[in-house]
């Protein structure tokens, strides 16, 4: 016997919802079933397939999306779990002003080589340079870019173009700077 | 992935009525990132799955006695720098910010982080034998590729070590966890809530069914206290610890007036080192005594086939962090 006093019940949705979310600015409606991961949701559903699956376990980073501004694994999100949310793919970098000052600096720093882990180290690095939390040293970026790997191996021009981007970037702390 | 339903809870009560309102597996869900990689795996079956993240329970706030009260669903980021953190308990800050990377912990929320299931590679492997997974079917860890796994609280059952490092630092400093259930609201403690593997591995934690954790409360900072986390691993970032230490020490003219250490990587639950606690207190803040103590808290160390160089690892990080963490005490 329940011991509490229960005022309302929560309705569960068995086969499909309906989710309303704002990816790159634009309100989006997506139909789906509960287990549906807000990458398959993106890539399959939304046809934004900058957005990368690499291990699809939150172990690679080729994934990452921001939510609300912040760095995320998006095979470990659960669509349904990001009603009312504002997601930004790397398809929402760029303005119409042009590159992101980061998409910039990874151009001129040739910080790539067959690109796949690219979308995912920009959103980490764009996120990353926006929050005054984190270190402005190469130490602290490396840190704060652990979750995202290259299989290729383009750390050097990875960090780089982050710290070029830096320079570039008004409202990113510069180095030496501390918080 | 299977599927399963799923429901939003508003409330702390809608939550606990909504996992218990039919006999249907539920899990809850907050950073979802132990269980999103445990049900695509198969390892974890939920039928339904509640979300918790309307939940008010993403507050810090410093309480009258002194003690810190942290929301169930604070991030691991957003703890690890808070500035009541960073100030007071500088540990707890430094083993979240050692764990995991900057996406995890940007989802991962505190209670979430305590309910954080093994890595063991068995475990998440559905074709291998593993009593935590499937009560009764066997170890494929003992007598495995068991280079991660415990050394510390283990069984003939189970080997498998508790990944977390910001519990390492809770089970140092001392900690209280709020329940709350069908049957009311109760509090445990900290060190008392993990289980040790014994014969029931798939047993990992005092919760009872359809109960859930709303707030961790740090006992008061040690006054004086110096401290440091020290995570050894395979490499520098994002990668689980080899061995872990967790250490808070106030010395007074030479003396340790008060120690606690706790250990990661090496045990099956956070590991509270308590007779080496005791060792320590008394006793002056040099190597000597230091040495004494790690040979205390690993007295009862179970090497397997090829983790024995977690002994001497974890030796050497715990002089080293309660070296590190003396000279921090002398010049706070």
């Amino acid at each position: 016997m329940n011991m509490k006093e229960y005022s309302t019940q929560t309705k569960a949705v068995e086969t499909e919802t309906t989710v309303t979310l704002t990816v790159n600015g634009e309100p989006r409606q997506l139909r789906i079933p509960p287990n549906v991961v807000l990458l398959d949701a993106l890539r399959d559903r939304l046809g934004l397939t900058g957005t990368k699956k690499g291990c699809d376990h939150g172990q690679c980073g080729a994934c990452t999306v921001h939510i609300d501004g912040q760095a995320i694994n998006s095979c470990l999100t659960l669509a349904v779990m990001c009603e009312g949310r504002e997601v930004t793919t790397i398809e929402g970098l760029a303005s119409d002003a042009g590159l992101h000052p980061v998409q910039q600096a990874f151009l001129e720093n040739d910080a790539y080589q067959c690109g796949f882990c690219t979308p995912g180290q920009m959103m980490s690095a764009s996120a990353m340079l926006e929050d005054e939390r984190i270190g402005t040293d190469d130490a602290a970026v490396r840190e704060a870019m652990s979750g995202n790997i290259c299989r290729c191996g383009a750390y050097k021009n990875i960090l780089a173009a982050i710290q070029t981007a830096r320079g570039q970037m008004p409202t990113a702390r510069k180095e030496g700077e501390v918080s | 992935m299977r599927s399963f339903a799923f429901s939003a809870a508003e409330n702390v009560d809608q939550a606990i009525i909504a996992c218990e309102s039919n006999n249907a597996e539920a899990s809850y869900i907050a950073g979802g990132t132990t269980l999103i990689d445990l049900v695509k795996l198969d390892v974890m079956r939920p039928e339904r799955v509640i979300d918790l993240n309307r939940l008010p329970l993403k507050e810090v706030e410093r309480l009258d006695d002194g003690r810190l009260r942290i929301g169930a669903l604070v991030s691991n980021t957003d703890l690890a720098h808070h500035p009541l953190v960073t100030e007071h308990y500088p540990l707890l800050s430094q083993a979240l910010l050692a764990g995991a990377s900057t996406q995890l912990r940007n989802m991962a929320t505190t209670a979430g982080n305590i309910m954080q299931r093994t890595r063991c590679p068995y475990f998440r492997d559905v074709a291998a034998a593993c009593n935590k997974r499937d009560p009764g079917s066997g170890c494929d860890a003992l007598g495995g590729i068991n280079r991660m796994h415990a050394l510390l609280g283990t069984s003939e059952h189970c080997i498998a070590t508790h990944p977390s490092d910001m519990c390492v630092a809770m089970a140092a400093l001392g900690a209280t966890l709020t329940l709350e259930g069908p049957n009311g609201i109760r509090e445990i403690a900290f060190g008392d809530f993990h289980r040790l593997p014994m014969d029931r591995p798939d047993l990992e934690h005092e919760l009872e069914p359809n109960e859930l954790i709303t707030h961790i409360t740090l006992d008061t900072p040690v006054v004086g206290g110096g401290s440091h986390y020290l995570k050894l691993r395979d490499r520098a970032s994002y990668e689980f610890a080899l061995a872990s230490a967790a250490v808070v020490v106030a010395v007074e003219d030479g003396v340790i007036r008060d120690a606690r250490l706790a250990l990661g990587g090496v045990a099956t639950k956070p590991w509270q080192a308590m007779e080496a606690e005791q060792a320590l207190t008394g006793q002056p803040a040099k190597t000597e005594s230091f040495e004494k103590a790690a040979e205390i808290a690993l007295a009862d160390a179970l090497p397997r086939e090829h983790n024995a160089f977690k002994v001497p690892l974890a030796r050497q990080a715990i002089l080293r962090a309660l070296e590190k963490a003396t000279q921090a005490a002398m010049n706070s």
